[in-house]
């Protein structure tokens, strides 16, 4: 099968009076059909830039970006707008009309692509509709809540029946629980639909919720791409680990004890690990991070504990850890 | 006041409402497009063309820069070629849309800076053109705000046409001039500058008023 887009070696440099600056540099990658593809990394590491040579809005230096096929840079402007149409875009700060109500955003896209106004009015209620928002047609911008300016984006996004939709940051602004509405919404959308969706994103949170695959951008370079969840389970990138292990600061009791992480994914919830551990080697670990769910009685998440101080003591936690089907990894002390 | 000079007065006021009116109407005929131009060319604009932004900020800058009594005179012959008389409210309306435009020009520009990049990006994506862009999404979305604009620039060629009395236009300036300055009537002087303060501050206030209205 096609890939939706295909990127090789794609590079993009700025020229700032005299200094250059690399906000991509050989970017390799393929974003298959239907799939929901995640791109992640710290603020600054070129995502957003990433995201936009996807629909040109940014031009490569070099390298290609194709869509189904279609290599867009050589592309006309004429042509480019007519690829564009196929791909919507959402956005951080939603970037909605705050002069024109609800109705009239959603429709924007279908006037561009010279849909007549009643037909484009009776489709603008059907997206509407989809996101949960036919009774506020007749509202402004101004009047709705952050998760309902994010809907009205989404509704006006899908109206023209585009073949992908990109997410730059979509959730940011947004509290906890919108998020949460949000990003359910696009992973209805992207199955009852088939939408192939990107999301661009810093926070793994998102990733975790609804992305199939991802790719970590580290200061430009693409560090890592996989299924979310053989990331999530073993990292191989330094900015992955940094991406995937818990972020809030944990406080080891000796100054220079050696820490890991270990993952859960799908061993069954109810196994009391830590209590084996004990039982069977007598050893004890001082868990410093734990962060598990049980999704329909498996078992997701990880926790980062301390090891005991003699070499041979920590040797055995960890043997008897890969023994058990966990996947164990050091966590580097800053 | 004699009978003579309040049906005189009366009369000033519709020459000093005609020439407003239609010089604003003019000035905004060309300063729109050109604040539009001015934006659109402009550094990381969407049409950006360097040469066309520099040579058409150089005009506007130009023009702005003259006192507007001078250009007044300075355009004599070209409004008497346009109207057949360089005298009268007619003629007046010549030098007070060249004057105006500039103004306009500038004042647009503004207004359509402070429209949000997003929303010019979110209109790139759906595929728009440029054109497209300016007027379905740039225009309407500084609308309150080229409003506000519109009225301090109404009361700036109201407050010159009271300038161009100098040079024998008609209206409120003229009275003022004539019968305040030259006669010392400083009532007249004085009912003149009263109602032209009103005239200007209904001005403001009916923009200010739309342009709430209109903000969504």
């Amino acid at each position: 099968m096609q890939p939706v887009f295909k990127l090789e070696n794609v590079t993009k440099t700025y020229n700032n009076s005299g200094s250059t600056f690399t906000a991509l540099k050989d970017i390799n990658l393929e974003i298959e059909e239907g799939e929901i593809f995640g791109i992640i990394g710290m603020s600054g590491a070129g995502k957003s830039t990433l995201v936009r040579t996807l629909n040109r809005l940014e031009e490569v230096s070099s390298g290609s970006v194709s869509f189904y096929g279609q290599e867009l840079k050589g592309l006309k402007d004429p042509e480019i707008r007519r690829v564009r149409q196929q791909i919507a875009m959402i956005f951080q700060s939603f970037n909605l009309l705050n002069q024109r109500n609800v109705l009239n955003n959603v429709m924007q896209p279908l006037r561009i692509a010279g849909v007549r106004k009643g037909e484009g009015r009776e489709k603008a209620l059907e997206m509407l509709k989809v996101v949960g928002l036919e009774e506020k047609k007749n509202e402004y911008p101004s009047r709705l809540s952050g998760g309902q300016r994010q809907r009205v984006a989404i509704a006006r996004a899908l109206a023209a029946d585009p073949r992908v939709l990109l997410c730059d940051e979509a959730t940011s602004a947004l509290d906890p629980k919108m998020t949460g509405e949000i990003l359910d919404l696009l992973k209805e959308i992207n199955v009852t639909r088939k939408l192939t969706i990107v999301i661009i994103t810093h926070e793994m949170s998102v990733v975790e919720r609804i992305c199939d695959r991802v790719a970590i951008i580290d200061e430009g370079r693409l560090a890592e791409v996989g299924e979310v969840k053989e990331i999530f389970r073993a990292p191989r990138s330094a900015a992955a680990r940094k991406l995937v292990f818990p972020s809030n600061p944990f406080d080891p009791s000796g100054k220079d004890s050696r820490l890991i992480r270990v993952a859960f994914d799908g061993q069954a919830a109810s196994r009391p690990f830590i209590a084996e551990l004990v039982e069977k080697t007598g050893k004890k670990v001082n868990i410093l991070s734990a962060n598990t769910k049980s999704v329909g009685g498996i078992g997701y998440g990880q926790m980062v504990m301390e090891l005991p101080k003699a070499p041979e003591d920590q040797n055995t936690v960890i043997e008897f850890f890969r023994d058990s089907g966990l996947n164990v990894q050091e966590v580097e002390r800053e | 006041m004699s009978g003579y000079i309040v049906e005189t007065i009366q009369k000033g006021i519709l020459e000093t409402v005609e020439m407003t009116f239609f010089a604003s109407v003019f000035a905004y005929l060309f300063g729109l497009p050109l604040g539009v131009l001015l934006y659109a060319t402009s550094e990381g604009g969407i049409l950006e063309n360097r040469p066309v932004n520099f040579i058409t900020g150089l005009l506007v800058n130009i023009c702005r820069s003259l006192p507007f009594l001078i250009l007044l005179v300075l355009l004599i012959p070209f409004t008497r070629f346009l109207t057949g008389s360089s005298i009268g409210t007619t003629a007046s309306i010549v030098p007070l849309t060249i004057g105006a435009i500039p103004i306009v020009a500038r004042m647009v520009e503004s207004s359509l800076n402070e429209v949000s990049p997003g929303i010019i990006e979110a209109a790139a994506s759906m595929g728009a053109s440029p054109l497209y862009i300016i007027i379905h999404f740039i225009l309407p979305e500084a609308a309150p705000s080229l409003l506000l604009g519109g009225a301090i620039n109404i009361a700036t060629v109201l407050g010159y046409s009271a300038m161009a009395g100098v040079i024998g236009g008609g209206g409120l300036g003229a009275i003022a001039l004539q019968y305040g300055y030259y006669r010392y009537q400083k009532d007249v002087l004085w009912t003149t500058v009263t109602i032209l303060v009103i005239m200007v501050m209904l001005i403001q206030e009916a923009g200010s008023l739309i342009s709430k209205k209109t903000r969504k």
